[in-house]
């Protein structure tokens, strides 16, 4: 990442950050002030601000955990791409992690068992997550 | 009303419930009128935001995609002076389409820009890299045409996004927020495929490429026009010619040029084209389907689309295609393995082709149709 985007996107951060501390801490003062109230016995202002005190207390914490998730999804990620080397003479198989020159159908090194030339079979990068179906 | 002098002692100091009701119904009237006259106002911040947040995700992904590309061509071709100069003139590349008032003829035109433009660009990639072989030209060829498009992409929105904060038109930003999330996609599968073809690595699109491969390895090839190889290969009785682009560098050759070639080695006498061809798939398809139907299955410009459909035409050839379902995504980033695995089922899907609609000792071509990265032969 250039310098110039990072300062970009860490401005965004910290921008928001403020935001989401100032909401934060008037949901404290919200709670504060409830339990003042109630003190006070004066129970509906009390359950009015309890109610206020989370609201605004889950929305900013909510903010604060999508605002770190969408940071981690700013990488490109490399998924994991493996190779299959089979020999054809005694079907022995191995499978390995990508090295840069592999190519389908490249020939490699003698099977350790026969001696035959054992050659790439397959590339294939396995997908962890299951796709949603939406239910249909 | 109150002054704030007024209410803080009521709030701290308790007993003060009328105070504090009357702000809040207050402050309920304050947020009706604000969101009244400035409801719409409010929502196109909320969309230039979003857009800001994408345009940033979109900046990044291009830089990176730049950063791998430099790289590669550095740890390929092993340059004496710093390529990113080069790279960077080389992002801003641009084609300017055939004029098409006059239709008649355009594909040819359209064949030889992208003709030119692709010999442009591999002697530009050579100039670059010049420690790297024909297969790793081609990857790096491959790779910086996707950071083209990754350059492409960011200017775009960029210029929309730009546009839409200077008019503050609620209709600008609104059509640039409104297709983001497919912009986003597609931005993603070219990043992903720019790693792919930077390691060298088969992608999704490569499926077709796959199964001719499968069909024609130990058998001898050769070369054919353009970038393409055939190889002769018996299946079922019928003797086969096998296309596919010449692998493993990433390269999709020209199948239109290659299948015209071969029906005129063989004056017409072809009993059927089978083109093997990655398929986009809906939401909710399964990757790696396999489907079966008629036509040419070919993407890209049009250009080798026209050219086969052409050349069976003359010969009155059945044109008929397997294609395996997968999105664009999975169409660009490494192959999956649901893709990998079904090149087993094209076989058996093809032979049945063959065995229904053709006879013993009639000669048939099969292209496999895609981009060859990482796929020998
Ligand atoms: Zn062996």
């Amino acid at each position: 990442m250039s310098d110039n985007s990072s300062s970009a996107t860490t401005k965004i951060s910290t921008y928001l950050m403020m935001i989401v501390l100032i909401v934060l801490a008037l949901s404290i003062v919200a709670l504060m002030l409830s339990v003042n109230a109630f003190i006070a016995g004066n129970e509906m202002v009390a359950g009015y601000l309890l109610v206020i005190g989370f609201i605004a207390m889950g929305l900013s914490v909510y903010v604060m955990l999508q605002s770190r998730r969408r940071a981690s999804s700013m990488k490109i990620e490399a998924p994991k791409v493996m190779t299959t080397i089979e020999c054809k003479k005694c079907n022995f198989k191995s499978v390995r992690e990508f090295q840069r020159g592999d190519f389908v159908f490249k020939d490699l090194d003698p099977c350790q068992k026969c001696n035959d030339k054992m050659i790439i079979t397959a590339i294939y990068k396995e997908v962890k997550e299951k796709e949603k179906t939406y239910g249909v | 009303m109150f002054t704030a002098m007024e209410v803080l002692p009521n709030l701290f100091g308790g007993g003060g419930g009328d105070s504090i009701s009357n702000i809040l119904s207050i402050l309920f009237y304050v947020v009706f009128i604000v969101f009244l006259f400035y409801g719409q106002r409010i929502q196109m911040y909320v969309m230039i935001r979003e857009v800001e947040g994408s345009l940033h995700k979109l900046r990044y992904i291009k830089e990176e995609g730049r950063k791998i590309t430099i790289e590669t061509i550095k740890e390929i071709g092993k340059p004496q002076t710093d390529p990113s100069d080069r790279v960077d003139r080389y992002l801003e590349y641009f084609t300017i389409a055939p004029q098409s008032m006059d239709p008649a003829g355009i594909v040819y035109k359209l064949d030889h820009i992208l003709d030119m433009r692709d010999t442009r660009l591999k002697d530009e990639v050579k100039i670059m890299a010049p420690a790297s072989d024909e297969v790793q030209i081609n990857n790096l060829e491959n790779t910086l045409e996707a950071a083209m498009a990754l350059n492409f992409i960011y200017k775009v929105v960029r210029h929309y996004y730009i546009q839409g904060k200077k008019t503050l038109s609620l209709y600008v930003i609104m059509q640039l927020q409104m297709i983001l999330p497919l912009v986003m996609k597609e931005a993603e599968a070219y990043a992903s495929a720019l790693k792919a073809f930077a390691d060298g690595q088969p992608i999704g699109d490569g499926a077709g490429p796959l199964v001719a491969a499968k069909l024609m390895h130990g058998y001898e090839t050769r070369k054919v026009p353009k970038d393409c190889v055939v190889a002769t290969v018996p299946i079922e009785g019928r003797t086969a010619f096998i296309i596919k682009a010449e692998g493993p560098g990433g390269n999709v050759g020209k199948p239109g040029d290659a299948v015209k070639a071969v029906i005129d080695e063989n004056k017409g006498k072809i009993s059927s084209v089978i083109m093997i061809d990655a398929g986009l798939k809906l939401e909710g398809e399964t990757v790696g389907e396999v489907a079966e139907g008629i036509g040419a299955a070919i993407g890209g410009p049009g250009v080798d689309q026209f050219k086969i459909e052409e050349a069976v035409v003359k010969y009155q050839i059945p044109l008929n295609a397997v294609i395996v379902k997968e999105d664009i995504g999975d169409a660009v980033s490494p192959m999956r393995k649901e893709i990998a695995d079904s090149a087993d089922k094209v076989i058996e899907r093809m032979k049945n082709v063959i065995l229904e609609r053709t006879k013993e000792g009639d000669k048939i071509i099969i292209v496999g149709v895609g981009n060859t990265i990482g796929i020998g032969q």
